[in-house]
C-alpha cells in the first residue's frame, strides 16, 4: 500500500468469523497505536456464501476507502474457497498467503495458481477443537495473521487480546481460556512447523 | 480532553447520539442503518441514555413520529438508508416546510434496482429538493463530528430547517478505523439544551402545525424556507468555527485538498475524497499539479464558492455517485456547471458518474481520470462530456 504499512485480504465464508477477524485484528493494531482500517466486503447475505474482508494497517493515517487488489498477505479461512476464488489475485510474491487446512504447504501451493511466494497452512480446525471444544477458525487465524504479518510480538499481541477477550467474553468469561490457548497453540505450530 | 478510539461509522454516529441524548428516536430497520436504532436501543435498554425510543412498522411512520415528537417540543431524530428514505418522500417535505429542525442519520444506500444493499449516492440526491440540509462525511470522524454540529445548525432560529447527516453505507458505516471523541460534557455543552421557541405541548400559546394554507400565503411560506437555507449557510460556518474550537477539527462548505496551483481538479463527495487525494498525493510526487475539491455541504449548495475555487484550474473532473438520467451526468454535475456558467468561468469539465451501488473507486481510477483532463486541456482531444468510470 501507500506509505507505511501492509494490506490484508481475508476469504471465509459467511458465517466463519473472517469479518470479526479483520476487526479483531485491527483493534488488536489499534492498541499498538496503529492506524488501522478493518472492513468486510458483502455479498449475498446468507451463511457459506463466500466473504472477504480486509485490513489495512499503517503508520500514517489511512484514507483510501477501497477494497485491497494487492495485498501483502492472504487468509484463507475455508480450504474450499480455493478452488471456486482466485485468492492469490495481485497477491505480492514477497507476501505470503496463510490457508486454514490440516495440509501441507507443499501439498497446498499446486492449488495457488503458480504462486510463488511464501505459504504457511494452519491446523485451525485441529487447533480449536482442541482448545475449546468447538470449531472456531478465527481465534487461530488471526494469530496466524499475526505471526506471518509481524505486525506486533507474539507477547503484545497475547497480552493485548487477553484484554479483548476479557471485555468481549465479559458475560461468558468460560471461553477466554480456550480462546488465548487457540492463539498460542497456532504461534507455537507455526513457529515449529514453518520456522517462523 | 479527547479520547482515542476506534469505531465504525454507525458506531461513531451511535455514540455521538448517545453523548447528545436526544429526546426521542422512532426508527425502522434497514441495511447498512440498523446497527444505529440498534446500538442507540442498546444504550437505552443499559440506562446509559433516556431518549424514548419508538419502534415503529415502516418508514414512512419513523418520519412522521420524528416529526410527530418534535413538533410537541422534542428534540428528535432517526436513521435510515436507501429504499426507507423513499418511503419517507412525503414526511421528508412536511420535516422542512414545517420548519422541524428535526436530524436523519442517513446511511447512503443505492435505491433498488437491481435490488442492492450498498453504497451510491441515489438515495440522498432523490430527495436533494426536499428542503433538508445535506452533509456528506468521509470518514468514521467526520461523520461523528458532522453529527455533533447538526443540531446547533438545524435548531438556529435562523435556519429552522432539519439536517441529514449523510455516510458512505458499508465503506463508512462498517469499517472499523481510528477516530477521536470527545467528552460527554464537551458534547452537551456544544449541543446546549433544546428549548423550542414554538411547541405544541405548550398550553399557554397554542398552535397549530401543518395546516392548510390557501395560495395567498403558501407561495410565501416556501420562499421563507427557500431563505432559511440559503441562510444556513452562514450558519453552518459559524457552527463549524466553534466547532473547530472544541476539537480541533476545522470544516467548511467544502475542503479544497492542494488545490492551490492545481491544473487538474477533482470534485467528489464522501468516502471516494479520501481514495482520491491519497491518489492526488501519488500524482503530486510525479510532479503533477493535482488536487481535490471535497464537497461537504451538498445543500445549500455552494454554487458561486464552488465556480471561484475551480477557476484558476484547467480542466475539472466533476464526480456523481448517482445517475440523473438526464445525459449529461448527475446532480453535482449540472449544480457545478450551472454555478460555473453563471460566474462566466469556462474550464473544461468532463462529468464522471462512478461507484454505483457499491462498484467499488480506487486510486487507479482517479489516476485514469487525471490523465483524461490533462489529455484533453493538453492535447485538446475530445471526450464525452459524460462518462462512466470503473464500467465493465
Amino acid at each position: 500500500m501507500q506509505g507505511n504499512g501492509i494490506e490484508i485480504r481475508w476469504h471465509g465464508r459467511g458465517g466463519q468469523g473472517a469479518k470479526t477477524a479483520a476487526l479483531l485484528l485491527a483493534d488488536v493494531c489499534f492498541k499498538t497505536g496503529a492506524y488501522v482500517q478493518g472492513f468486510p466486503e458483502y455479498g449475498p447475505e446468507r451463511m457459506g456464501a463466500p466473504i472477504t474482508a480486509f485490513n489495512r494497517i499503517s503508520k500514517d493515517e489511512i484514507r483510501v476507502h477501497s477494497n485491497i487488489y494487492t495485498p501483502d498477505l492472504v487468509v484463507v479461512v475455508d480450504e474450499s474457497l480455493l478452488t471456486s476464488v482466485d485468492v492469490t489475485s495481485g497477491l505480492k510474491e514477497e507476501g505470503a498467503i496463510i490457508v486454514n487446512t490440516p495440509k501441507s504447504a507443499d501439498e497446498i501451493r499446486p492449488l495457488l495458481k503458480g504462486y510463488t511466494g511464501r505459504v504457511y497452512t494452519v491446523d485451525a480446525r485441529k487447533i480449536s477443537v482442541e482448545a475449546l471444544g468447538k470449531y472456531f477458525p478465527n481465534s487461530p487465524m488471526l494469530a496466524a495473521a499475526v505471526a506471518v504479518s509481524k505486525v506486533m510480538e507474539r507477547d503484545e499481541f497475547i497480552s493485548e487480546m487477553q484484554a479483548s477477550y476479557e471485555h468481549k467474553f465479559a458475560k461468558k468469561p468460560e471461553v477466554i481460556e480456550g480462546n488465548m490457548k487457540a492463539l498460542n497453540m497456532t504461534f507455537d505450530a507455526l513457529t515449529e512447523g514453518a520456522g517462523l | 480532553m479527547a479520547k482515542k478510539d476506534r469505531m465504525s461509522g454507525n458506531e461513531a454516529v451511535a455514540y455521538a447520539i448517545k453523548q447528545i441524548n436526544p429526546d426521542v428516536m422512532p426508527a425502522f430497520p434497514i441495511t447498512p442503518s440498523t446497527e444505529i436504532p440498534q446500538m442507540v436501543s442498546t444504550y437505552i435498554a443499559n440506562g446509559e441514555i433516556d431518549t424514548e425510543f419508538i419502534p415503529v412498522e415502516s418508514e414512512h411512520s419513523s418520519m412522521s413520529a420524528t416529526i410527530g415528537a418534535e413538533a410537541a417540543g422534542a428534540r428528535s431524530l432517526t436513521a435510515t438508508s436507501s429504499c426507507g428514505l423513499a418511503l419517507m418522500w412525503e414526511e421528508l417535505l412536511l420535516a422542512a416546510s414545517n420548519r422541524m429542525p428535526v436530524v436523519l442519520a442517513l446511511v447512503n444506500r443505492t435505491l433498488s434496482g437491481p435490488i442492492n444493499i450498498n453504497c451510491d449516492h441515489s438515495d440522498a440526491m432523490g430527495a436533494r429538493d426536499t428542503g433538508w440540509i445535506q452533509i456528506y462525511a468521509e470518514s468514521n470522524q467526520e461523520a461523528y463530528d458532522n453529527f455533533i454540529q447538526a443540531y446547533p445548525i438545524a435548531e438556529d432560529p435562523r435556519v429552522h430547517l432539519p439536517v441529514m447527516i449523510c455516510q458512505d453505507g458499508f465503506i463508512t458505516s462498517h469499517a472499523v478505523m481510528n477516530i477521536e471523541l470527545l467528552e460527554d460534557k464537551e458534547v452537551k455543552d456544544f449541543v446546549g439544551t433544546y428549548r423550542p421557541e414554538e411547541y405544541l405541548l405548550n398550553p399557554g400559546n397554542p398552535m397549530a402545525v401543518g395546516p392548510y394554507s390557501v395560495s395567498n400565503y403558501a407561495m410565501e411560506a416556501r420562499r421563507n424556507q427557500e431563505l432559511a437555507l440559503e441562510a444556513s449557510k452562514d450558519v453552518i460556518i459559524e457552527v463549524a468555527k466553534k466547532y473547530k474550537e472544541l476539537s480541533g477539527r476545522g470544516f467548511e462548505l467544502f475542503e479544497e485538498y492542494r488545490t492551490e496551483d492545481a491544473d487538474y481538479i477533482m470534485l467528489i463527495m464522501g468516502s471516494a475524497a479520501g481514495t482520491a487525494k491519497q491518489a492526488v498525493d501519488d500524482l503530486r510526487a510525479q510532479g503533477k499539479k493535482v488536487g481535490v475539491l471535497k464537497l461537504r455541504v451538498f445543500r445549500p449548495f455552494p454554487a458561486e464558492e464552488i465556480a471561484k475555487a475551480l477557476k484558476n484550474c484547467k480542466a475539472a473532473a466533476i464526480m456523481d455517485r448517482t445517475e440523473s438520467y438526464n445525459g449529461h451526468g448527475g446532480p453535482l454535475a449540472s449544480e457545478v456547471q450551472a454555478g460555473l456558467y453563471r460566474e462566466k468561468i469556462m474550464i473544461e469539465t468532463i462529468c464522471y458518474t462512478y461507484g454505483l451501488a457499491g462498484r467499488d473507486f480506487t486510486v487507479d481510477h482517479v489516476y485514469e481520470i487525471f490523465g483524461e483532463l490533462e489529455d484533453c486541456a493538453e492535447n485538446g482531444t475530445k471526450y464525452e462530456q459524460h462518462r462512466y468510470i470503473g464500467l465493465r
